[in-house]
């Protein structure tokens, strides 16, 4: 009797329960329902917000396929993307930073393009080699470059000429003296290079233009106490020491652009969406003050070699709409759209053939970039990558910023990189173990 | 005479804990109706000389932030209601109602209290993941529908009330249902008030977890939401005050309305800890 | 009670208590039970991709996390927040306590409120605002220091500064919800006892110290727990404001188990920091407890 007035309530109280469990799990499955096909597509932050417009010509093209953009942040590029695999909820295709290639390639989530870009009209000569290589994992292609990014140095041509060097030097040795006349110009009131040390692509600009492969023995090891790499890490690091580069972080600069414009730095090594940033923000007097050009090398110009960033696009595994994301993919990699998504983003287009129009030949700066990008080679293609590189940062932050010595410092880099691969270790051994066994049949 | 100079003191130091308090809310409301640039002027300004509501047309235009804000609205609610009523019942039946190995099970609760949410973080994302409630609102809110705290707080207050009332009842021939819905709960009205506006702040205010099981932009809670725009327009002072002060407007008001009833409940519900 | 009613009643208990348990159950303690598991194994990216290749591992994590310096750097910057931001919550709501219920106080109700509005804001939401305020050149915080003649402090990115930075916006976010807590003890002080004391000719101080503080106590060690524990899992004001920066000066253990497990996908080491912390926290809190026995007795 009186259990039955308990349960009662019980019951109550559940049905109400159950019943907004019910309708705020209908209302988050609401999937749309129509004709045709509908593509989920994710890109990140402007161009998210850009490709959408390309999108519309994409399906005036192609009716019957509706291309549904959703934009993500940078800052959650990553862990997104990650969840979305382990959640089941990849989208079609999606916009991929290059350096994330091997990370998505090893949890098995991407579609390999290789008989698909065979029968297409895409070729890698195309496309610039480093960069084509970044969207090659283990011979399979992945990825079809979308934009590409590289870094090289923005610099203040009037501050560098007041010091006597009329062009950029293309050797480290003649650079390093080039940036030590600015210094000596500037004196108290400013440096010669802003080279902030929480970001890690300076150095590994400089290690892969001292040729350090970073990673050695397939990938399994550190190779950061090995000479090409001490080559450019010393390079690094006697630039601050010399004083020719603050020991700033990128955020205990209040404004680079506005550092920049004083003087208080004459030079940056840095990406192309500063293109467009620095004509925004530096004053109008300045704007034929400043240039761009490729990286030294250490031993001249053709060394001067920089990372093959940018993004890619890429379909995942679990897409049930392939051939129309394939489709997308050839849209957007058509020259014409390349430009057309770099006029409205300022992201260098991928596609060579688009590197002929005058847009982009026709300006100096971007030419530079144009260099710069036949000379980049690609970061290990390891899933810890990234997390390597974050390693690199800190230990490198604790010898400019907090003083430790290089040589231990290094070797403790390589330790803990060792530990951290650890696994693949493992998993090649084991794999070479079984076609091992296979072969030994 | 010293009562005066000692009420002095009371009142300034009230005013300067007042002032210290509310500036960083203060300024973020004027910095959101800045022009562009102008919150990162030197010296920092205090007003805006052209207020503009710009930034907020942008959050809901651009941003879809009306969508993000009923999402955190739906999750909220749900939450509250679901765990009123569980946590609600189970405080009630571990205070007033006698059955086997209710100590021992309340107090293995208790020592759940100690462990930090996030040890189970990751395999409840998993199991989530098995359940097929990842990328949901109900993934967002099973954590909150039954917190172990809010089963504490009610037992506490429920503790309080008389065996009497309730033995009266029942010896009027109540069922023990009958007697929670007609009786108990209006007694423990307060508690519940407290734990229904401490539960919605806390769902509302939730930022880890939904970043975590989210992976769709459109089911954003508005924390998350407004710390994925932290990342990208890091030079947009004005703009992110804005998605502040819409974050935590709603919540602001929740407070100030049930301020009486929460204030109460507090007192109540903790002093005897 | 007849035996009919008491079973009455224990059904009446269990089916009151089973929706709650059922949730508590699933979706708590068997997570934190699999938590344990996982922590024994090396689970990663490789094995999200396939579980077979998840190994077992002992307590090879826990070996780890221990010799691991970021950790013990993350430790010991979790237990800067608990000891300079615990007695600092504490003393700050008590002080706004006292001042609120003070007879003196004119608008005790409108400071409670403004006191409190911390509390509420959205943790997000007031960890970007206060990262303009300590901004080095444009922020208020250091304006406010030009005009005490001081120079401006890189609060955020100076390792030294970051942590007092973050203390104290996690003291701003908290003192409300104690200090509410407090006025509550405060308010059940017999009024009697302070007029004893006043006829024995205390004043304010000793009245404070021998009336006050023996009568709050109770309070004072359920705020300072609830305290410790929450400050132990801090983890929002580090991730939106400094991402655990500069140098790891302000990376907490839990900031540091996100990146481990959600950054880079080592999921085994992550539940391994978890239960540390969680050992951690509740010897902690054990200790806490003991000490204020010793003190009652």
């Amino acid at each position: 009797m009186a259990a039955r007035g308990a349960a009662e309530a019980l019951m109550r109280a559940s049905a109400a329960g159950l019943l907004a469990l019910v309708a705020v799990g209908l209302g988050g499955c609401a999937s749309a329902v129509g004709h045709g096909v509908t593509l989920r597509f994710w890109a990140m932050g402007r161009e998210g917000e850009v490709v959408q417009e390309l999108m519309r010509d994409f399906e005036r093209e192609n009716p019957g396929v509706h291309v549904r953009v959703q934009q993500i942040p940078w800052s959650a590029a990553h862990e997104k993307l990650l969840t979305a695999f382990v959640g089941d909820a990849t989208p079609d295709l999606a916009q991929l930073g290059n350096t994330w290639m091997a990370e998505f390639v090893a949890l098995r989530s991407l579609e390999r393009l290789d008989p698909w870009r065979e029968r297409s009209t895409l070729s890698p000569a195309s496309y610039f080699d480093g960069i084509w290589d970044t969207n090659v994992i283990d011979g399979a292609l992945f990825g079809i470059p979308w934009y590409v990014d590289t870094r090289l140095l923005f610099y203040r041509r009037d501050l560098f000429e007041r010091a006597g060097i009329a062009r950029m030097p293309e050797s480290w040795a003649a650079w390093r003296a080039a940036l030590a006349a600015v210094k000596r110009r500037a004196g108290k009131r400013g440096y010669a290079l802003f080279l902030p040390p929480n970001e890690y692509e300076p150095l590994l600009v400089l290690a892969l233009s001292a040729r350090s492969p970073l990673l050695r023995d397939q990938g399994t090891r550190g190779a950061f106490s090995e000479p090409p790499f001490r080559r450019a890490f010393d390079f690094y690091a006697g630039l601050y020491r010399d004083g020719l580069a603050p020991p700033l972080r990128n955020n205990e600069v209040a404004n680079v652009y506005q550092e920049f414009a004083r003087g208080y730095f004459a030079a940056y090594i840095t990406g192309p969406w500063n293109l467009g940033e620095f004509e925004r923000r530096l004053p109008p007097e300045l704007q034929a003050a400043w240039a761009t050009a490729p990286m030294p090398g250490p031993d001249g110009k053709a060394s001067g070699v920089s990372l093959a960033g940018g993004s890619s696009l890429v379909v995942f595994r679990g897409s049930r709409h392939k051939a129309e994301a394939l489709r997308v993919i050839e849209f957007l990699s058509r020259p014409e759209q390349q430009l057309r998504f770099y006029r409205l983003t300022g992201d260098l287009p991928a596609r060579r053939e688009a590197w002929r129009d005058t847009a982009l030949t026709g300006n100096p700066r971007i030419r530079a970039f144009g260099e710069q990008l036949t000379r980049t080679a690609s970061t290990p293609k390891v899933p810890e990558w990234e997390l390597i590189a974050n390693r690199l940062r800190d230990y490198a932050e604790q010898v400019v910023r907090g003083g430790a010595p290089a040589d231990s410092t290094l070797a403790a880099l390589d330790r803990d990189v060792a530990g951290i691969l650890e696994k693949r270790r493992w998993l090649l051994a084991r794999r070479h173990g079984e076609v091992h066994a296979e072969s030994a049949r | 005479m010293r009562r005066g100079l000692a009420g002095l003191l009371v009142n300034v130091a009230l005013a300067l804990g007042a002032l210290f308090t509310a500036t960083p809310l203060l300024w973020m409301v004027s910095a959101s109706f800045m022009p562009a640039g102008q919150a990162s002027e030197l010296p920092p300004r205090l007003l805006p000389n052209h207020p503009t509501l710009e930034h907020y047309a942008t959050l809901f235009s651009r941003l879809d932030l009306a969508r993000h804000l009923s999402n955190s609205l739906l999750i909220a609610i749900g939450s509250t209601l679901i765990c009123v009523a569980l946590c609600g019942m189970a405080g009630y039946a571990f205070a007033k109602l006698e059955f086997r190995g209710r100590e021992r099970i309340f107090r293995l609760l208790v020592l759940g209290m100690l462990i930090p949410a996030q040890v189970g973080m990751l395999p409840l994302f998993l199991l989530l993941k098995g359940m097929g409630l990842v990328n949901t609102m109900a993934g967002v809110m099973i954590p909150m529908m039954a917190p172990i705290f809010g089963i504490f707080m009610v037992r506490q207050y429920a503790l309080g009330i008389p065996r009497d009332l309730l033995d009266a009842a029942r010896m009027d021939g109540a069922s023990e249902g009958r007697l929670f819905w007609t009786i108990v709960v209006p007694t423990m009205r307060p508690i519940l008030a407290t734990l229904a506006t401490f539960i919605f702040l806390s769902t509302w205010n939730d930022f880890l977890w939904p970043l975590i099981v989210l992976s769709d932009d459109a089911r954003y809670t508005l924390p998350v939401a407004l710390a994925n725009l932290s990342g990208e327009h890091v030079q947009d002072t004005e703009l992110m005050m804005a998605g502040a002060v819409l974050t935590v407007t709603p919540v602001l008001l929740v407070f100030l309305v049930l301020q009486r009833q929460y204030v109460r409940g507090l007192f109540l519900g903790s002093v005897k800890g | 009670m007849s035996a009919a009613g008491a079973r009455a009643q224990a059904a009446a208990g269990w089916a009151f208590v089973a929706p709650a348990l059922t949730l508590i159950g699933v979706f708590f303690f068997l997570p934190v039970l699999a938590g344990l598991f996982l922590s024994v194994t090396d689970f990663d990216i490789y094995a999200i991709a396939a579980p077979q290749v998840a190994r077992f591992v002992g307590l090879a994590n826990y070996r780890h996390v221990l010799v691991d310096p970021v950790f013990w750097k993350a430790l010991g910057n979790t237990l800067f927040f608990v000891l300079a931001g615990g007695p600092l919550s504490v003393v700050v709501s008590l002080g706004a306590a006292l001042l609120v219920t003070s007879r003196l106080a004119r608008a005790p109700a409108l400071y409670r409120s403004v006191f409190f509005a911390p509390v509420v804001t959205t943790l997000v939401a007031m960890a970007v605002v206060w990262r303009y305020l300590y901004h080095p050149r444009y922020g208020l915080v250091n304006h406010a220091l030009s005009f005490l003649g001081l120079p401006p402090v890189d609060w955020l990115g100076d390792p030294h500064w970051a942590m007092p930075a973050i203390v104290l916006l996690a003291v701003w976010r908290r003192f409300g919800y104690n200090m509410l807590i407090l006025i509550a003890g405060l308010q059940s002080i017999p009024d009697e006892l302070y007029e004893a004391a006043a006829l024995d000719g205390a004043g304010w101080w000793a009245r404070l110290r021998h009336v006050t503080i023996p009568n709050l106590a109770p309070t004072l060690l359920f705020v300072s727990v609830m305290t410790m524990i929450d400050l132990f899992q801090l983890f929002a004001e580090p991730y939106v404001m400094t991402q655990g920066g500069p140098l790891k000066a302000t990376t907490s253990i839990v900031l540091l188990m996100y990146e481990e497990g959600f950054r880079w996908w080592r999921m085994g080491h992550a539940a391994a920091i978890a239960f540390v912390l969680f050992v951690i926290t509740l010897a902690a809190t054990m200790l806490q407890l003991r000490l204020q026995r010793e003190r009652d007795a």
